[in-house]
């Protein structure tokens, strides 16, 4: 039985009158990459949310490293937070400060670090994500994948446990898909940290996934390896492999 | 039936907004009790939000000095009290025009700022990106814009108050040909140390209110650049609604007795 980091268990989740998550449960293994793929809009970044507790359940537990983190007091979120790192889908880096501070942020804020070794730091993740002389640039000035580059390396750059990706690659074009799928296994293994991916792309999900989980309707229908996956007898896994417009999920 | 359930959704949503509010303005006070400021960033937003509102605001204190000198002066002097027109003008200036004039028009551009600024933050995950890395998005941006404002419109209410009074005398001498000073000695009986300090905690007062009520809706909004538009508006009709009413209550309480 492999080590868990993190878990929902039985979590229900609303937004208004729409429920997003309905009594889903996933496992969430340790140094292992995750992948959670489903249609848009099913709820699979309100998981990575759950699971940064940028969102609190309506019903359920959420479970990281053991802790139930939904009822974790402010000052233990903060530096619960400091062990985990989210990669936004459009980086979210803040527009008023430059790159390098942008990384920089969470070990000003966090560390006792010097300010040359915070900036030595930030840099030297910079350039593990090839942006090395991005530092000074601001945010207005990048590309979409240098932005979700950048964004990687502010999440990273605090060595996290636990990294959770809003779809990396949503948007960009094969070459820099596979270059960010590239950098998302090699900061995995560099860190020795495990990885929850958000991702439509099938190709960069079976070349990165240890783990597959398909949320529909609100709930983990199919959760396995790749070859698993790729072999489920779910009718509704197969029509999402194939992008089939014909099967049993309603359009 | 629905005239109830109408009347009910309003008064939770007024009771969840204040008490929003509320929340935001007691954590914001303890970050500030705790000395969690950034310093660099109070001292920037002083000069986005104070130093760059003081042509505005001194554009609008200098003609309604003036047209308030205009309006007054003549008829004063046609009655034989061109000599009290410079109390008048300090009088109201100071009491009045100058805290409130400054407020309104700051509640216009800044409030308007911190609410379009914070909102975009916010539908752009740039708020939640700040949580995720375990910073306080009220200490990090509630914080800064409410010291700058605290520090900043009290003086721009100064700035208001002296040209507003210049503004009307420089009216008064050359409309209605009360000396300076006339104008002055009179202005100088009008008002009192007292009346400055009380001009000035009315500021701080809308200092206050512009910050918070800005960066609520900024932290709120919802529904993208659509929703970041409504809060700019909600911002700045709110601010200016509630400077009004604290306006007239903190008069009465200030002035209505003495």
């Amino acid at each position: 039985m492999p080590k868990l980091i993190a878990k929902l268990d039985d979590v229900t989740m609303r937004y208004g009158d729409r429920v997003i998550l309905e009594n889903c449960s996933l496992d969430i293994v340790e140094g292992a990459i995750t992948c959670i793929i489903g249609l848009s809009g099913a709820g699979k970044s309100t998981i990575l949310r759950l699971l940064d507790a940028l969102r609190k359940p309506d019903s359920g537990h959420v479970y990281v490293k053991e802790r139930d983190i939904c009822h974790l007091p402010e000052s233990e979120l903060v530096a619960m937070r400091s062990e985990i790192g989210f990669a936004f889908q459009f980086a979210a880096l803040l527009d008023s400060l430059s790159v390098g501070e942008n990384v920089a942020l969470a070990l000003r804020e966090h560390s006792s670090l010097t300010n040359a070794e915070i900036e030595r730091r930030a840099l030297d993740t910079l350039e593990s994500v090839g942006l090395a002389h991005a530092y000074d640039l601001l945010p207005s000035e990048l590309s979409g994948g240098m932005l979700k580059r950048a964004g990687f390396a502010r999440a990273v750059v605090t060595n996290p446990d636990l990294v959770l990706f809003d779809e990396p690659t949503t948007g960009l074009d094969p070459i820099v898909t596979h270059l960010l799928t590239d950098i998302i296994k090699r900061l995995h293994e560099h860190l020795n940290a495990t990885a929850v991916v958000i991702s439509h792309d099938l190709h960069s999900i079976y070349r990165m996934a240890d783990y597959v989980a398909m949320l529909f309707e609100g709930a983990i229908i199919e959760y396995g390896s790749v070859p698993e996956i790729r072999r489920s007898a779910n009718p509704i896994v197969q029509q999402f492999l194939q992008g089939s417009e014909v099967g049993p999920i309603p359009l | 039936m629905k005239m109830l359930e109408d009347v009910g959704r309003k008064t939770n949503d007024f009771l969840e907004y204040t008490g929003g509010i509320a929340l935001l303005g007691l954590e914001t006070a303890g970050s500030i009790v705790r000395l969690r400021i950034r310093v660099a960033e109070t001292v920037n937003q002083c000069y986005l939000l104070g130093v760059q509102s003081i042509s505005i605001v001194l554009l609008t204190a200098l003609f309604t000095g003036m047209v308030f000198s205009l309006e007054s002066a003549e008829q004063a002097v046609q009655f034989g009290i061109g000599s009290l027109v410079g109390g008048a003008v300090a009088y109201t200036s100071v009491r009045e025009l100058g805290p409130m004039l400054s407020a309104v028009v700051v509640a216009g551009r800044v409030g308007a700022a911190i609410a379009a600024e914070i909102g975009s933050m916010v539908v752009t995950e740039q708020v939640e990106a700040l949580q995720s890395l375990g910073l306080s998005p009220t200490r990090f941006l509630v914080v800064p814009r409410l010291l700058a404002l605290v520090l900043m419109l009290p003086l721009l209410a100064i700035v208001a108050d002296v040209v507003s009074v210049y503004g009307g005398m420089w009216i008064a001498q050359s409309y209605a040909h009360i000396s300076n000073d006339v104008f002055i000695s009179s202005a100088r009986q009008a008002i009192g140390f007292s009346d400055v300090i009380k001009g000035l905690l009315k500021s701080l007062v809308f200092a206050v209110i512009i910050a918070m009520v800005g960066s609520y809706q900024g932290l709120t909004t919802r529904g993208g650049a659509a929703g970041v538009g409504k809060s700019t508006t909600g911002a700045v009709v709110l601010s200016i609604i509630l400077i009004f009413i604290t306006n007239f209550v903190l008069s009465y309480l200030l002035y209505g007795t003495s």
